[in-house]
């Protein structure tokens, strides 16, 4: 929900507690592990730091959930509606897809993917998806030229190419 | 004038033909809206690998130059900038465009981003070389002090919230720590196989810079790109030029305002270019014309952007504090070839040093000459679809992460570190002082272990840090900064807080 729309309010008060709930979270842990780990000199720096960062992350609880800390646009639940399957396909891609497939096919079926599902054109017409295939194999093919054949980088290569 | 020696570097085959490619496909990704001047060249270091240190450096520097020029074809012809830069540039070229006059407008962006970003690479040469042996005088002490104050001064300017910037050049400071320690070879926050080598500087620019422009463009869900664009005719040169010459005040109110801006750290072109608009407004004898298609609006505008891309570079160079992110990317691009900026620079790699400053004068011009050309087909590209664009940037950055250090575990930092800033972004967290903290993470780091080592051999930390007055300046500087960023985020805030609570 925004911030920004009067209507919700409250949950764009929740929307900034949380964060800043998981980033004192975060602190707290990082200044646990400064404090207690050894040896005590490889850990100066980040005693320093993390005592600033949970003071700073505890100020920031303070203040979002006194619904001070209102900047932001926040997050719609359309927005997130829109996001999901984007962001499913590139945690696809990069965690599974890459080393399961190889860079190159995962990529390729990603790249449509996202083309396909975000493309306004009608997903029964043959021709848009003539264009989808098409866009998709000219742009992996720029990309093999660019990396595997200027760069020599060696991708994974999974059970395909 | 030691400048001078090196500049034929710039003109052997390979060097050339990277600075005309890089000005020419950065004048491109400039004026294609979602990919700002940060993302292209984060996107555009994993290319360098393969070069020397100065070409790379080139091909990353004519980008940085011909982006944010390149963003004002699509704030003219579009109505939409090509990056945060170009904001005050839309105000009146827009409307230019709209009278018809689109390819004067065009004219007279490219002609005053040429003017002011030659003045702003004067200024590069002549003042580096300068503070780079005022910087000589700097120990362990002050460098973690300017570090901290790098840190400090984008996260209290480049924020909507002074605790949220802070807190982002905090989580970026505990980034820089992951992995082994150097001095005592000890394991810091390793909670995954993936985090045993650190945190990439590459990868997680890639990540923090290019991934959240992905959803971004994805947010919009399956809507019709609809883009009115008003195509650019012909017309003569010298008659822009005239027009030019005619709004000598603004271009030289827009260049001296971007010099002083780029010189600041954390304060970027979006500021120069508001603020030259700004000024040239209320120095104008017609105020009422502008953003109803004054020349004079786009001239200060695009001035002052460009003028400060070389002035930005003078905290980087000498002071290894980079002064924009941008500034921040081409850090990494430095250190990746085993350079690192700072007081002997000048010394150990003056032929990369001058070079590329030399570069950045020559790709000035060609900005100019190209620009005019290229504008006609950058505006094409702003055409191209978001979805389009999003998959190709999210293909762009699992190959560029992955060739970093050809390893799987740089592509997982970069997903996450770029999905988590996503979110981090909407809630008022920011990319840059994060991305500086990372980056001057390790500085502060090795000069804090050192000064503390010093310190117990002397007088104790507490006389060797905050003794002399290079420290206490450096700390005065600290506490003006955020003391300026607190009063102005609680005015800030107050104002949010009341407009929600009179909404409701």
């Amino acid at each position: 929900m925004s911030a920004n729309n009067p209507s919700t309010a409250g949950a764009g008060r929740l929307q900034h507690l949380l964060p800043a709930c998981i980033v004192l979270l975060l602190a707290l842990i990082v200044t646990w592990l400064s404090y207690t780990r050894e040896p005590a000199d490889a850990f100066l720096f980040p005693r320093l730091i993390s005592s600033v960062m949970v003071l700073l992350a505890i100020w920031n609880v303070i203040r979002a959930a006194a619904g001070l800390a209102r900047v932001g646009e926040g997050l719609s639940g359309k927005t997130l509606l829109n996001i999901a399957p984007g962001v499913g396909v590139m945690l696809l891609l990069v965690y599974v897809g890459a080393k399961a497939l190889g860079f190159y096919v995962a990529s390729f079926l990603a790249y449509l993917c996202v083309y396909s599902m975000y493309d306004p054109a009608s997903h029964r017409d043959v021709k848009s998806w003539l264009r989808r295939l098409w866009v998709t194999a000219l742009f992996m093919a720029v990309i093999y030229v660019l990396f595997s054949l200027l760069l020599k980088v060696q991708t994974p290569r999974g059970v395909f190419f | 004038m030691e400048f001078l020696q090196y500049f034929g570097g710039v003109f052997e085959p390979v060097s050339f033909m990277l600075l005309l490619g890089g000005t020419i496909g950065g004048l491109i990704l400039g004026a294609t809206p979602g990919l700002s001047p940060t993302m292209a060249v984060a996107l555009l270091i994993p290319f360098t690998f393969q070069l020397e240190a100065t070409q790379g450096l080139i091909l990353l520097g004519a980008a940085y130059t011909s982006t944010v020029a390149g963003g004002a074809v699509s704030a003219i012809l579009l109505k939409i900038p090509g990056a945060p830069a170009n904001i005050a540039t839309a105000l009146d070229g827009h409307e230019m465009a709209q009278a018809g006059r689109g390819t004067e407008a065009l004219h007279v962006s490219f002609l005053a981003s040429g003017v002011g970003g030659i003045i702003g690479v004067l200024l590069l040469i002549f003042l580096t070389p300068v503070l780079a042996r005022w910087a000589l005088a700097f120990g362990p002490s002050h460098l973690f002090w300017m570090a901290i104050l790098g840190v400090t001064i984008i996260g209290s300017l480049d924020s909507r919230s002074f605790v949220k910037g802070l807190l982002s050049g905090c989580l970026g400071l505990w980034l820089s720590m992951i992995g082994y320690d150097d001095i005592q070879g000890a394991q810091r926050f390793i909670f995954h196989d993936a985090l045993t080598g650190g945190v990439n500087i590459i990868t997680a620019l890639i990540g923090i810079f290019a991934i959240p422009q992905v959803i971004e463009m994805l947010a919009k869900g399956r809507i019709e790109h609809q883009v009115a664009t008003i195509s650019v005719g012909r017309q003569s040169l010298f008659n822009s030029l005239t027009l030019l010459a005619r709004n000598i005040k603004a271009l030289s109110l827009g260049t001296v305002i971007g010099s002083v801006i780029g010189l600041i750290p954390g304060v970027g072109g979006q500021i120069a270019g508001l603020l030259a608009y700004d000024q040239t407004r209320k120095f104008s004898t017609d105020p009422d014309s502008f953003g109803k298609g004054n020349p004079a609006g786009v001239i200060a505008a695009e001035s002052a952007n460009n003028a400060m891309v070389g002035p930005s570079l003078v905290p980087l160079l000498t002071l290894s504090i980079p002064g924009s992110p941008t500034a921040a990317v081409l850090l990494g691009g430095l250190l990746i070839h085993g350079i690192f900026p700072g007081s002997d620079l000048f010394d150990n790699y003056p032929e990369v040093a001058w070079t590329f400053i030399n570069s950045m004068l020559v790709g000035q011009v060609l900005m100019v000459i190209f620009g005019i050309w290229v504008a006609s087909y950058a505006a094409r590209v702003a055409q191209v679809p978001p979805p389009v664009m999003a998959a190709a940037v999210m293909v762009l950055a699992l190959f560029g992460s992955y060739s970093v250090q050809q390893s799987m575990g740089d592509v997982y930092i970069m997903l996450a570190l770029g999905i988590s800033m996503y979110f981090l972004e909407k809630v008022g967290f920011s990319a840059a002082p994060l991305v500086l903290g990372l980056i001057l993470g390790p500085i502060a780091e090795a000069n804090f272990i050192q000064g503390s080592m010093i310190a117990n051999a002397m007088d104790g930390p507490v006389r060797y840090f905050l003794s002399g007055p290079l420290n206490l300046f450096l700390v005065a500087l600290i506490i003006a900064s955020v003391s300026w960023s607190f009063f102005s985020s609680r005015k800030q805030t107050e104002m949010v807080t009341a407009t929600l609570d009179a909404k409701t």
